[in-house]
């Protein structure tokens, strides 16, 4: 193992952005965010459909307000395989909604809240995760 | 007053996810592979958030109602079942491919990325899917 590209600073800055906006959502709206949750609701549900839809398109207006404010570029890199997009997206979708819950439902709300089946979860989609890495590196 | 609310949290996450470099899946994959060359600095996005999140939640979890809405939502499942471990593996498997979970999955949609375009149609095939088997 060797430890590259580390920025703990900038990544526990970008944190503490999330569990404020977690920790308002709940004192304010009274709702736990978890972003599979808002999304699939959105989708499928009519209860809350404009706050869920307005939290979205504030997901999406982030970044351009963060570029315009700082002038900085944002970079990402992502693959190019789209049968590989395609079937990862499905297990994403697919798999949060039957555990009910992402990174954020279960890795922040739920833990935050103590919630064994959220701690589960959590250790559960981080071992697959680094085991499906592990095995795609290897492929 | 909610709406406004939802608008400025999600601005605010959106924000977040694009500082902690979450919203990068080159970022999130070398943070998973940890048998390697590992980023170990995701987790601390983890911790960063359940600082503020925890103490806030702890705070407040008691009061009788939230400052704009009647009541406060919180799940109540406790149960540890099947769906909750298959469901986990299978987005833990579907995040390791990638490298994008919900949130940023949606927030990179402002870079105008055609792949994570793809990705979050699919995503929500999958959410779609779901609902008709739970």
């Amino acid at each position: 193992m060797n430890i590259v590209n580390f920025t703990p600073i900038t990544s526990l800055s970008g944190g503490f952005l999330i569990g404020l906006s977690v920790a308002l959502f709940f004192i304010l709206n009274g709702r736990m965010i978890g972003i599979s949750g808002i999304a699939s609701n959105f989708l499928i549900s009519k209860d809350n459909r404009m706050q869920n839809f307005l939290f979205l398109f504030g997901l999406i207006l982030g970044p351009l307000i963060y570029s315009f404010t700082t002038s900085k570029e944002i970079n990402i890199s992502i693959s190019n395989s789209l049968s590989l997009l395609v079937v990862a997206g499905i297990l994403v979708g697919f798999g949060t909604r039957l555990s009910n819950g992402c990174t954020s439902g279960h890795g922040i709300s739920g833990i935050s809240r103590f919630s064994l089946r959220s701690i589960i979860a959590t250790i559960t989609f981080m071992i697959v995760g680094i085991i499906t890495v592990l095995i795609t590196g290897i492929l | 007053m909610n709406k406004i609310i939802s608008l400025l949290c999600g601005i605010v996450f959106g924000i977040g996810l694009v500082i902690s470099e979450m919203i990068n899946p080159e970022k999130v994959l070398s943070f998973l592979n940890i048998f390697s060359d590992w980023d170990p600095s995701l987790a601390f996005v983890m911790i960063g958030a359940l600082l503020v999140s925890t103490p806030v939640f702890h705070l407040f979890k008691n009061k009788k109602k939230p400052l704009f809405s009647s009541n406060f939502l919180i799940s109540k499942n406790k149960e540890v079942d099947k769906k909750l471990i298959i469901g986990s593996i299978l987005f833990g498997a579907g995040w390791g491919l990638i490298g994008l979970c919900p949130g940023p999955a949606i927030t990179s949609l402002a870079l105008l990325n055609v792949n994570s375009a793809l990705f979050v149609t699919s995503m929500f095939a999958g959410f779609y899917v779901a609902s008709k088997v739970n």
